[in-house]
């Protein structure tokens, strides 16, 4: 009997729940300001999704094809705004956590 | 490159944005963990660049204008933006997210061939579920965080606004939109108007949810909608079949919820409650009864004479250190009473300030070093042993009654316990209360002294009576 892909992804996806779950309760609340910046930027990852839409074959998709293009710029550039914007960000911020100066 | 070969490098990103959270246990490695994130971005985007070429020259191009366009914008404002507007920063961020997974989710409606995912009027099930999850969702964070944005960016007041009947409007909307996900599951993606109508109607969800929400509750706020960014990232990998946006959705909504959870700990508050709202406007004041007990009041030259004395000093910031941008001159502070010998720390409360780790980032601007400063549970116990607890720009997190007064609205909130301390100087604008609504008890005690002025000028006279 065959398993569907989508019982993979699922466990996948509840894996990766506890996986987070763990992970973010490890992050000291000091950086919890960062954590919020960079999970914005890596959520942007959905710019996956927008490329995919962009790069649509408009012979294949039809009347569709040009508003899935149109919609999928716009989601790559909402999304990069992002990906730029957090990581550096998250990185401006990272660079001003200095320890004791040792005199 | 093969499905396979793919599959396996979102894998690999997916693991790095893992390990760019565990960076953050410690600021030392936060720098390398931030780094493995962007390089987990890159591959996500190469590959998807490899495995779904664009076709021709101009799809190049729209896609070389949106990164140009969006990176520009967003490396622009990641340079210029002022620590303290990251809360708002990161509130505009959140809702960015959620507009993009509405036009990811509304491009693979309109061609859904390019997504493997069935055709037009005729795509699978399952699929559609994910979508129309992943499109509410999405709509509901990017109107929430407008909303959030605008209450913490002062363009709207932070006091909650109370529709009417908005419990029974919220469960009507939200009954709605299941109704609407039905109906274009059932026409198989054909009714492409259900699909623009789920989306309305999240987007005023998300209006109706926050509006009600005060400014001070804010760090919950910011929290869940983080949390709700993930998920609906989540939902649109189970469409796309991407193990990178499934990974880093279950893990962004998980980061969210657990901010939320220590935010509500914080304030000894339910998620239910503040999510039903009303409560934590800034002008709240308990109705009837004005305070007439007396307060004994100091100036900058008392606090410095004190301050230069005291062998150890307790810094307590809140939200008033970031409105006043006192933090330079706080450090400034510091500064001088090291030079005398005053031993300094700082005490952060988990919801000082309108989000996570926001007074951290404040001080650390300032040069403050990160060993200096210590959480709630870390530094409660030194209190007693401080010659001078030195409060500035916070105050219920202060207020002995939430361990005292069982009617207190903020009865059984963790607070630091600055009354404990030889001397709590109290740098204050006014008698008003705080949020809460609630009077401070600690501005009676003999061991109180009142700072009335600006939290800047008076750090900045003090430092300059420390000669």
């Amino acid at each position: 009997m065959e398993i569907d892909p989508f019982i993979f992804r699922l466990s996948i996806f509840v894996l990766a729940i506890f996986v987070g779950y763990y992970v973010v309760w490890s992050v000291t609340p000091a950086l919890h300001t960062p954590l919020m910046s960079v999970t914005n930027a890596i959520s942007s990852v959905i710019i996956v999704g927008a490329l995919l839409a962009v790069a649509v074959d408009l012979l294949a998709a039809g009347e569709g094809g040009w508003i899935a293009k149109i919609f999928g710029v716009i989601a790559v550039a909402l999304a990069s705004v992002n990906i730029f914007g957090g990581f550096l960000v998250t990185q401006r911020m990272l660079a001003m956590y200095k320890k004791k100066e040792k005199k | 490159m093969t499905a396979d070969l793919a599959a396996l490098l979102y894998l690999v990103s997916g693991v790095l944005f893992i390990l760019a959270l565990r960076g953050l246990s410690n600021p030392e490695s936060s720098r390398r963990g931030n780094n493995l994130g962007m390089i987990g971005m890159a591959i996500a985007v190469g590959t998807t660049l490899a495995v779904a070429a664009p076709p021709d020259a101009l799809t190049w191009g729209l896609i070389a204008l949106g990164v140009a366009v969006g990176g520009t914008v967003g490396a622009i404002t990641a340079r210029r933006i002022a620590m303290t507007a990251m809360p708002q920063l990161v509130a505009a961020f959140h809702s960015l997210v959620g507009l993009a997974a509405v036009f990811v989710a509304a491009a693979a409606l309109y061609a859904p061939q390019a997504f493997g995912i069935g055709e037009v009027g005729n795509i699978h099930m399952q699929s559609l579920i994910e979508m129309s999850l992943g499109v509410a969702i999405g709509a509901i964070t990017f109107s929430g965080s407008i909303i959030a944005f605008a209450k913490l960016n002062g363009n709207m007041s932070g006091a909650p606004i109370i529709l009417p009947a908005r419990h029974i409007l919220n469960i009507a909307i939200f009954g709605a939109i299941i109704a609407l996900i039905v109906m274009l599951v059932m026409s198989h993606g054909a009714d492409t108007w259900t699909f623009w109508a789920i989306t309305v109607l999240a987007i005023v969800l998300g209006v109706t949810l926050i509006v009600p929400i005060g400014g001070a509750d804010m760090p919950v706020v910011v929290s869940m909608l983080n949390s709700y960014s993930g998920w609906a990232a989540a939902g649109i990998g189970f469409t796309l079949e991407n193990s990178a946006l499934i990974i880093t959705g279950a893990l962004v909504g998980s980061s969210g919820a657990i901010l939320s959870y220590i935010m509500c700990k914080g304030m000894n508050r339910s998620f239910i409650s503040v999510i039903l709202g009303g409560f934590g406007g800034e002008v709240a004041h308990a109705a009837g009864k004005t305070e007439t007990r007396p307060v004994k009041l100091g100036s900058a030259e008392d606090a410095a004479f004190i301050m230069k004395n005291a062998s150890s000093v307790i810094v307590v910031p809140g939200y008033g250190m970031a409105v006043a941008q006192a933090q330079h001159a706080l450090h400034e502070m510091a500064n001088k009473l090291k030079k005398e010998g005053v031993k300094i720390s700082y005490a952060i409360h988990p919801v000082a300030g309108r989000m996570p780790g926001h007074m951290n980032v404040l001080l650390a601007e300032a040069n403050v070093p990160y060993d200096e400063v210590f959480e709630l549970d870390d530094i409660n116990s030194q209190f007693p042993t401080a010659d001078v607890a030195y409060v500035i720009g916070a105050n219920d997190v202060t207020n002995p009654s939430a361990k005292t007064d069982p009617k207190s609205p903020i009865y059984g909130m963790p607070i630091l316990d600055v009354e404990k301390a030889k001397t709590v100087l109290f740098i204050k604008r006014g008698m008003g209360s705080g949020y809460a609504g609630v009077e401070n008890e600690l501005f009676f005690r003999d061991n109180t002294m009142m700072l009335f002025g600006d939290a800047k000028k008076m750090t900045e006279e003090i430092v300059k009576a420390l000669g």
